[in-house]
């Protein structure tokens, strides 16, 4: 096919000039709601929030923090038949119960944040399918405390076994049965953790409530159920931290029921309850 | 466009909207009037899909608008209560909104400039008055371009300079073609501004015209006659579909006829007239005369 362009002569039937519409708005310079761009719309505020810092830096400090600090006090620890070194690991691994208060926060914070604030009227109004921002929430928080909370559990295992090992304890070493499991497991149980508080702050919608019950399911829950007789608690190695802790081994509770990825499945088992929960209010109620 | 059809909310037993139809026409801007529990900022969350209808249908540009595919090319909001994060920058506030439509960094900065927010860009959005707060809030609903854009009240609180910012700004929008619709309880401003209305009165429409019908059709709007001959006149002037008024001075209010046809009849008549006055209506006493009966919270009389 021959095109001939550019001769100057136009043919006789050319369509005349457009008729002046009426002045035509600029093109609209914004593109399809895709899940990707709402992943990075949270990020941007995850990222740019101070709680997320501080939250984060805290949880460092006690994780590996206080891991030193029980390696270094006290007689140092000596592997054997009543000591087995994941008994020590999990005992190194104190601070996770504290970072999980602090993790906590991080999830309740991304949605009761957003609607204490008002901030999620405008997340909605420009994501009015809404459920692509409970996922962006979600994959972003995972994407910021999986890596963070896993290089935590390996900085404070290494470094507690470098203090043990310093002042004569026995050497202690990722492949002993279980210890790899309750390094990476601790992390895995923060992760899931912080999902458990993002549903309860996006079902709850208030900072304060989000959190208070997210600290009585995880803080005073146990430590009231571990107070009853004996026959009556058989469902406290069901609850959501008891669960989780039998696969990083919870220091304090040395009778698990549940053998650890069981356990963890049943606090997977919760996160996902909740969330589907909480998919369900964004849905139905009114921002 | 915006197209409400029988649209109806219930917030338990208090009906805030209540068989609400309207249309909003582009290119032009139009004020959404009505008393402090009317049911606007309702109704504007409705638009934006935030709250969900007992019954009826909002269409933005002909869609559903929570099944748009890109919501921040069809509609830009700008709502009453302030929907910011205070921990959060003006530019990440707005970067956050704009990631969600792949709007990049440049439009930002426009937006930003365009909202003469440029010296505090950076600075956490929780520390701005109201009227920085409204100016960011309304930097957000241009992000996109929409075509149709609704501001909840978007004078309040800024100085005089942002309200005729605000006033150039809507009638720039209309110009290009896009849908305006603006709510205000400061009517001199709605006057200057808005050429159609929409009034609600306890979540009903009371009306739907342009500012001129509406300020038309009120009392106060005829011609003001100051004659000796109030009587005389008064008695010329009579027929049906006109209203001649005298409160025992020297002064007729006439209404349904023009000055020309009344200076002509008193001048066959040889009547003497001092005075003759085309007067109008404002918008604010307008819209008294027809909200009067639909006001939910009425002011107690000051002593």
């Amino acid at each position: 096919m021959t095109a001939v362009m550019g001769t100057g002569l136009a043919p006789a039937h050319a369509a005349p000039a457009p008729a002046p519409a009426p002045a035509p708005a600029p093109a609209t310079v914004a593109g399809p709601v895709t899940q990707v761009r709402v992943i990075r719309a949270e990020w941007t505020k995850l990222r740019a929030l101070r709680s997320t810092r501080w939250c984060t830096l805290i949880t460092a400090v006690l994780i590996v923090g206080l891991g030193a600090l029980i390696a270094g006090s006290g007689t140092a620890y000596h592997v054997s038949a009543g000591n087995t070194a994941a008994a020590g690991i999990s005992t190194a691994l104190l601070g996770v119960l504290f970072a999980q208060l602090v993790l906590g926060v991080i999830g309740v914070l991304a949605f009761s944040g957003e609607y204490g604030t008002g901030m999620i009227r405008a997340t909605l109004a420009v994501v009015p399918a809404r459920l692509p921002v409970l996922w962006a929430k979600l994959i972003v928080l995972v994407g910021l405390v999986l890596p963070v909370t896993m290089v935590c559990a390996f900085v404070d295992f290494f470094a507690g076994a470098a203090i043990e090992s310093s002042r004569g304890g026995s050497v202690l070493s990722l492949t002993e049965p279980g210890v790899l499991r309750e390094v990476a497991g601790s992390s895995l149980y923060l992760t899931v953790v912080v999902i458990i508080g993002l549903a309860l702050g996006a079902l709850l919608r208030k900072t304060a409530a989000g959190l208070s019950v997210f600290a009585a399911v995880f803080f005073v829950i146990p430590i009231v159920v571990s107070a009853l007789p004996q026959n009556i608690r058989g469902f406290a190695s069901y609850l959501p931290s008891n669960a989780g802790g039998a696969l990083w081994g919870t220091p304090q509770d040395a009778a698990h029921v549940l053998s650890p990825w069981t356990g963890f499945a049943v606090l997977c088992g919760y996160a996902v309850v909740l969330t589907a929960l909480a998919a369900w209010r964004l849905r139905r109620r009114d921002a | 466009m915006i197209e409400i059809d029988g649209l109806t909310k219930r917030y338990g037993d208090k009906t805030a909207v209540d068989g609400l139809s309207f249309v909003v026409e582009p290119g032009v801007v139009t004020g959404f009037l009505g008393p402090n529990g009317a049911g606007k900022s309702t109704t504007m969350r409705m638009i934006a899909g935030l709250d969900r209808p007992d019954s009826g249908t909002v269409r933005v540009n002909g869609k559903h608008y929570p099944k748009a595919p890109a919501p921040m090319a069809e509609l830009g909001i700008l709502l009453d209560a302030r929907s910011v994060h205070p921990g959060l920058s003006a530019r990440n506030n707005l970067l956050a909104l704009a990631r969600t439509a792949g709007i990049g960094r440049r439009r930002v900065d426009e937006v930003i400039e365009l909202a003469g927010l440029g010296e505090v860009a950076g600075t956490r959005a929780g520390g701005f008055s109201l009227g920085m707060g409204q100016r960011l809030g309304v930097a957000a609903a241009l992000l996109g371009r929409p075509q149709t854009v609704v501001l909840d009240e978007p004078v309040n609180g800024l100085d005089p300079d942002g309200v005729r910012w605000i006033r150039l700004l809507l009638k720039s929008l209309a110009a290009e073609g896009r849908t305006v619709l603006v709510s205000s309880h400061l009517m001199s401003e709605m006057a200057q501004t808005a050429t159609q209305l929409v009034v609600l009165g306890r979540g009903k429409l009371i009306t739907e015209a342009s500012v001129e019908d509406f300020t038309g059709h009120a009392t106060g709007t005829g011609v003001l006659v100051r004659t000796p001959e109030t009587v005389r006149l008064g008695q010329l002037l009579a027929a049906p579909g006109i209203t001649v008024i005298n409160d025992g001075t020297d002064i007729l209010r006439v209404s349904g006829i023009t000055a020309e046809q009344i200076g002509a009849a008193a001048w066959r008549a040889h009547l003497p007239v001092y005075e003759l006055t085309p007067t109008h209506a404002s918008l604010e006493e307008a819209f008294m005369q027809v909200t009067k009966d639909s006001i939910e919270y009425h002011a107690g009389a000051t002593r």
